[in-house]
C-alpha cells in the first residue's frame, strides 16, 4: 500500500500552488488598505483594531503594486483552491483517510498522551504513536483541512458583494463584512504559520524521503 | 547563506513565472475568464432581484468617506456647485425611444426609494449610508429602451488624471430594485465629496461602479467604442474587473 494516496498527492501539490499564489496576491490586496476592522463598516484609523505593515513588493504577486492584477490572480486561483478542497474532502471521506489517519479518538486527547507527544516532538522523534500520524500531526492536519482552509473560502465569499444577497446570514454570523475581512486575514496568517512549521518539520524529518513520498506515494512498510 | 539565496531565487522565479503567464495570450484570457465564472456563478446562485442587505438608520457611519474625485475642478463643475446645481441636467440618451433631459427638480418629484446600504470599496473599507433617489428602472422605462440596448453607461462630470470618469452595468443591474439615481445621503443633498448632485447606487457591486457627478445615462449595444473599451474608468486605466461583484 502507498503511504500517500494519489488523490492526497494531487491535491497536496495543487493546494501548495494555490495557497502560495493566493497568499502572495493577498498581500498586495492588503497593501491597498492596511487597516482591519470589526463589525460591518470601517474606513479610517479611528475604527481599526490593527494596522498591518506594508508588505514589500518582493513578497507579493505581481511583484509591484497593482491591486487589479493581484485581484485577477486571487479570483482565478480561488477556483482551483475551493474546488480542490471539496475534492480532497470527498476523497478522504471515501478512501477513509480521514477516519483512519486524521480523526482523533478520545484517548488521544488525554493530557498524558499529549504531553508524551510534545516531548517526543522536542526530541525530534516524529515516528511515534500507533497510527500513521501522531496526535499533534492529526490536530494540525485536522485544523488546516477542517478549519483554516474552509474558513478562507467562507470568509472570502462573505466579503464578495455579489454573493451577499445570498449569504447575508453568513456575513451576520461572522460579525459583519469587516469582521469577515479581518478573519480572512487572520486565517491566511494561520495557514502561513502552518506552512512554516510544516516545512521545518519536513526538513527535520528527512526532506528527501518526505518530498519523494508526497510525489511518488512511497510505501508504508518503509516507515 | 546558500540556502537563503536559493529560496530568494525560487521566490523571484515563481513571481516572474506568474507574470510571464499573465502577460501571455492564454494567461490573460484565463485571468479574464475567471471574472466571468464568478459573475455566472453569482447569477446562477442568486435571484436577479435579490437585494443587498439593508441596515437600520442606527447603523449609519458617522462620516461617509469619499474616494477618487472628491472635489472636481474641471469644466463648469465648480460654477455649477457654486450655483447649488440649479442648472444641472441629467440626460437619458443612446438606444432609447424617448431621450430625456431632467432637472434636479424633475428627479426629486419622481417616486423615490430610500435605502440604508453598505458601500464596499475595492481597496477593502466599508461605510454605511442612507441613499434616496428614483430607481434607474423607472427612468429607463420612461425613456423606453430599444431592444438592441445591452448595457447602460453612466457619464460623469469629473475628470480624473485627464480622463472623464464613466462606468457601465448590464441590464440585470440596471433594472435591479436597489439601483437608484441618488440625490440625497442621510437625508441631506449629496455632499460634493460623495458625488453631488447625483450619483449611481449599484448595491451589489464595489464602489468604483457607483458613478458620481452623474450627467448622462446612455443605453448602448456594446462597450467596445467607449473610451478605452473596457466599460469604465478604472477598468480602462488600471485593469479593474468590469464585474465588481467579487
Amino acid at each position: 500500500m502507498k503511504r500517500h494516496a494519489l488523490s492526497t498527492r494531487l491535491w497536496h501539490w495543487l493546494n501548495v500552488f494555490c495557497v502560495v499564489v493566493l497568499f502572495m496576491s493577498g498581500l498586495t490586496i492588503s497593501n491597498a488598505h492596511r487597516l482591519l476592522y470589526w463589525g460591518d463598516w470601517g474606513f479610517s484609523r479611528e475604527q481599526a483594531w490593527l494596522e498591518v505593515p506594508r508588505f514589500p513588493d518582493w513578497m507579493t504577486i505581481p511583484g509591484y503594486y497593482s491591486l487589479a492584477v493581484a485581484r485577477d490572480w486571487h479570483i482565478l486561483v480561488a477556483w482551483p483552491f475551493a474546488l480542490g478542497l471539496l475534492f480532497m474532502w470527498a476523497a478522504m471521506l471515501l478512501n477513509r483517510h480521514f477516519k483512519r489517519d486524521i480523526a482523533t479518538s478520545r484517548r488521544e486527547w488525554r493530557w498524558s498522551n499529549i504531553k508524551r507527544d510534545i516531548i517526543q516532538h522536542l526530541k525530534l522523534d516524529f515516528d511515534h504513536g500507533e497510527g500513521k500520524y501522531n496526535f499533534l500531526q492529526k490536530l494540525a492536519y485536522g485544523l488546516v483541512l477542517g478549519v483554516f482552509l474552509p474558513m478562507m473560502i467562507i470568509t472570502g465569499m462573505a466579503i464578495s458583494p455579489g454573493l451577499e444577497p445570498l449569504l447575508g446570514w453568513m456575513v451576520d454570523l461572522l460579525g459583519g463584512r469587516q469582521s469577515a475581512r479581518s478573519l480572512h486575514f487572520i486565517f491566511a496568517f494561520a495557514i502561513f504559520g502552518f506552512f512554516v512549521v510544516h516545512l521545518a518539520l519536513v526538513v527535520l524529518a528527512g526532506p528527501y524521503r518526505q518530498i519523494r513520498d508526497m510525489i511518488t506515494g512511497g510505501r508504508i512498510d518503509e516507515a | 547563506m546558500k540556502r537563503r539565496a536559493f529560496l530568494a531565487a525560487l521566490g523571484a522565479g515563481f513571481v516572474a513565472g506568474c507574470n510571464k503567464f499573465a502577460d501571455s495570450d492564454a494567461g490573460s484570457k484565463l485571468l479574464g475568464a475567471a471574472e466571468r465564472w464568478h459573475k455566472n456563478a453569482h447569477e446562477f446562485l442568486t435571484d436577479r432581484k435579490a437585494l443587498a442587505p439593508e441596515f437600520p438608520r442606527s447603523a449609519i457611519s458617522p462620516f461617509f468617506r469619499g474616494n477618487g474625485s472628491v472635489d472636481p475642478q474641471n469644466g463648469d463643475y465648480p460654477a455649477q456647485a457654486e450655483a447649488g446645481f440649479a442648472d444641472w441636467r441629467l440626460e437619458v440618451r443612446g438606444l432609447v425611444e424617448n431621450p430625456l433631459s431632467l432637472s434636479l427638480e424633475n428627479i426629486r418629484k419622481l417616486p423615490q426609494r430610500t435605502q440604508v446600504t453598505r458601500h464596499d470599496c475595492v481597496e477593502g473599507w466599508s461605510a454605511i449610508g442612507e441613499w434616496t433617489g428614483p430607481q434607474l428602472s423607472l427612468l429607463l422605462d420612461v425613456a423606453k429602451l430599444r431592444p438592441e440596448a445591452k448595457y447602460i453607461v453612466f457619464r460623469c462630470a469629473d475628470n480624473l488624471n485627464g480622463q472623464d470618469y464613466y462606468e457601465s452595468v448590464d441590464l440585470i443591474d440596471a433594472y435591479h430594485p436597489q439601483t437608484i439615481v441618488a440625490h440625497e445621503l442621510n437625508g441631506e443633498p449629496l455632499p460634493i465629496r460623495n458625488g453631488a448632485p447625483l450619483r449611481m447606487r449599484i448595491e451589489r457591486q464595489l464602489g468604483y461602479k457607483h458613478a458620481k457627478y452623474l450627467t448622462a445615462i446612455e443605453a448602448v449595444a456594446s462597450l467596445d467604442d467607449i473610451a478605452g473599451g473596457k466599460g469604465g474608468y478604472w477598468e480602462d486605466r488600471a485593469g479593474y474587473q468590469w464585474y465588481a461583484g467579487i
